[in-house]
């Protein structure tokens, strides 16, 4: 048996034959040819099988994963019929006396250039489509016959070096149960349409084509990332009752989409998302998420050559409001320094970034950038349920004067006749250590809170979370963060306030069923997280939760709270 | 006949409303539209065209139609601008 390891990019266990997808050579070589008239023929009717294939391909995506999906598809069909394409490689064979497939391939290498070299990284992506529209016709004009995707007709697992957009929606999910690529991370396109299609998968495997051979047995564990190749009889007697379990519980937990999270008890908490970009948002609906407990705007800012215009960000804003529908959407104000860099902004390297000018100080500094943010903001809130949090509160001095630019900027719209909703939250993150021991005077002046637990946690230890020298210092529970956000609760609820949390420990099974019992009424988590966190709240009795919480607070190690969780589960 | 627009879709022009201009320009046969922007003047009948422009938020772009049903044929690209919510009319 032979392991591999790689990135899980789309959950559920996979357990069959292998089937090696290997992309065909689409080498070309120039020929001479006599008959250009053969050569123009080959050309159009190459063009016309690839028309047909890519409508075939179309209306099945449209079947199963929708318009969005289907409309790649519909420009692919454009390229094949565009006069400023075709024409040219046309002209080429004629004046030249070349083969087709060379005359393509030139035309087609200047039309990806051309997209390479763009700006927007939107359109530099369309390199990509040319590629695949390209690769399709020259398969016809070299008559290329060997097994693709479309082929495919008994149970197998997919192992590719990567899949390209066509490949993946030509997968045929009645007999494809899982693929794994050498190449290609959580957000590669493959790994979309496999989360979409809910085939598991495991993508980045490095070097998994060379290490399988065809009809060779294989599992992929879309869960934890591995693959196994040739296992053993007892391996895959485990993995069939892994994968039985997994689906049992897939099938409980998309009963939960729609339902209100509610322990046993009937206490009523709200379950959240983080989100990156406006696109996350329907992730973040097909998971049953209640809201946005966090959008991160720093993407907004990152990726480009200079800072995002007001409208760029009113539109990005707007497009999560709106696409929410009333459900509170918790935006972040920029929250850049530390690991994360704009380097547009020259800031000067520090001895320590996550101890220096970052998030609110740099906004603060900067109010050019951070007026700008706001006003984007205040103007995308007619738009929904608009809740702002400011970063990396330290005193309460930040906050108020975070909170006076906001006002000035939301005074200077009215002013200009705008329309700025009169009910936008205003709350901060708790992650530096004075602001949780200070929170019930910040609790008297903000909407919320939000605990950001990743840095809570880094700075209560003293240890920087990207040092693995010192990574055994991450310890979500730790008595000592358990009494940090202990504390924040009390402080918010003793003043009518709301807590929620973001970061890994929200959406953390053994995390959550403390937190439940201090009190947190926001859980915002990554959307994969949200229907395994409802079933799990599900089962939980409140009244008990408060008891395991409440003696939590009063053992002295992490392993011992983590003891105590799982006594009170196994009940 | 020309009409100049703003694009205002974050993206700037995308393969979506491309396709959309493309399909509704090719529909009036006897009548040549463009885009121009940048200096650049290209065919509308060309997604490849259209997406090579390199449009941006921000940014302008003329249509031009020339021919039997230019006033028609304006009209119907100027309601996919709309739309689409690629670009406003600039005056």
């Amino acid at each position: 048996m032979n392991k591999i390891s790689g990135i899980a990019a789309s959950a559920g266990i996979a357990i069959a034959r292998a089937f090696i997808l290997v992309h065909p050579d689409y080498s070309v070589q120039k020929e001479q040819v006599e008959d250009t008239g053969a050569e123009l023929k080959k050309l159009d009717e190459a063009l016309e099988q690839s028309r047909t294939e890519v409508e075939a391909i179309k209306a099945r995506t449209l079947q199963e994963l929708g318009e969005k999906k289907a409309e790649i598809f519909e420009s692919h069909l454009l390229i094949l019929s565009d006069p400023e394409f075709i024409n040219p490689v046309k002209d080429l064979i004629s004046k030249d006396s070349i083969n087709a497939s060379y005359a393509l391939n030139e035309i087609a290498t200047q039309f990806v250039g051309m997209f390479e070299n763009m700006k927007s990284a939107y359109l530099q992506e369309r390199a990509a489509d040319m590629r695949d529209v390209t690769k399709r016709i020259l398969k016809h004009l070299l008559g290329i016959t060997q097994a693709s995707a479309a082929d495919i007709n008994e149970e197998v697992i997919v192992i590719a070096e990567d899949l390209t957009p066509s490949d993946t929606a030509q997968l045929n999910r009645k007999y494809v149960k899982g693929f794994t690529t050498n190449i290609g991370g959580r957000t590669s396109h493959s790994a979309i349409m496999a989360r979409s299609l809910e085939i598991p998968a495991v993508v980045g495997t490095k070097d998994v084509l060379s290490q399988v051979a065809n009809g060779d047995l294989v599992i992929v564990d879309g869960l934890t990332g591995d693959v196994f190749i040739n296992p053993s009889e007892e391996m895959v007697a485990q993995y069939r009752t892994k994968q039985q379990e997994y689906d049992v519980q897939i099938a409980e937990w998309k009963k939960l989409r729609d339902e209100p999270t509610l322990t046993q008890d009937k206490t009523q908490v709200e379950l959240a998302a983080n989100i990156g970009t406006p696109a996350d948002v329907e992730g973040v609906l097909e998971n049953g998420g209640e809201a946005v407990g966090l959008y991160r705007t720093e993407f907004l800012y990152m990726g480009r050559d200079k800072l995002p215009s007001e409208d760029v960000q009113y539109n990005a804003y707007k497009t999560v409001l709106e696409k929410m529908d009333g459900k509170p959407v918790v935006v972040r104000t920029l929250d850049i320094g530390g690991d994360k860099e704009l380097p547009y902004l020259e800031m000067p390297k520090e001895m320590n970034p996550f101890l220096g000018f970052r998030a609110i100080r740099l906004c603060l500094d900067r109010q050019d950038i951070f007026r700008v943010q706001l006003r984007a903001l205040l103007r995308a809130s007619a738009h929904g349920n608009l809740r702002i949090m400011f970063p990396m509160i330290a005193t309460l001095g930040e906050f108020r004067q975070a909170k006076e630019v906001l006002l000035e900027e939301k005074a200077k719209l009215t002013a200009e006749g705008t329309v700025v909703s009169d009910n936008i939250q205003l709350g901060i993150m708790v992650e530096i250590p004075s602001t949780a021991v200070l929170a019930d005077q910040f609790a008297k002046e903000v909407d919320f809170f939000s605990i950001g637990t990743n840095d809570l946690i880094q700075y209560t230890m003293a240890a920087d979370r990207m040092n693995e020298r010192v990574s055994y210092l991450y310890q979500p529970y730790n008595p000592s963060i358990l009494r940090l956000v202990n504390m924040v609760i009390q402080a918010a609820h003793h003043e009518g306030k709301w807590v929620g949390m973001c970061g890994e420990m929200a959406g953390d099974q053994t995390a959550i069923p403390l937190l439940l019992g201090l009190g947190l009424d926001e859980f915002s988590m990554s959307a994969s997280s949200i229907l395994p966190a409802r079933s799990l709240i599900s089962k939980l009795t409140m009244s008990d939760m408060k008891t395991l919480a409440k003696e939590s607070l009063t053992k002295s190690t992490a392993e011992e709270v983590v003891e105590l969780v799982k006594a009170t589960l196994d009940k | 006949m020309q009409k100049t627009f703003k694009i205002v879709d974050e993206d700037g022009i995308h393969a979506r409303p491309a396709t959309g201009l493309v399909n509704t320009a090719t529909k009036f046969t006897t009548t040549e539209c463009y885009a121009e922007a940048n200096g650049k003047k290209v065919t509308l009948k060309s997604i490849l065209g259209v997406l090579s422009l390199g449009l941006e938020q921000g940014d302008t772009m003329s249509l031009i139609t020339e021919g039997e049903q230019e006033a028609e044929a304006l009209a119907k690209l100027q309601e996919v601008m709309i739309s689409e919510g690629l670009g406003e009319v600039h005056e």
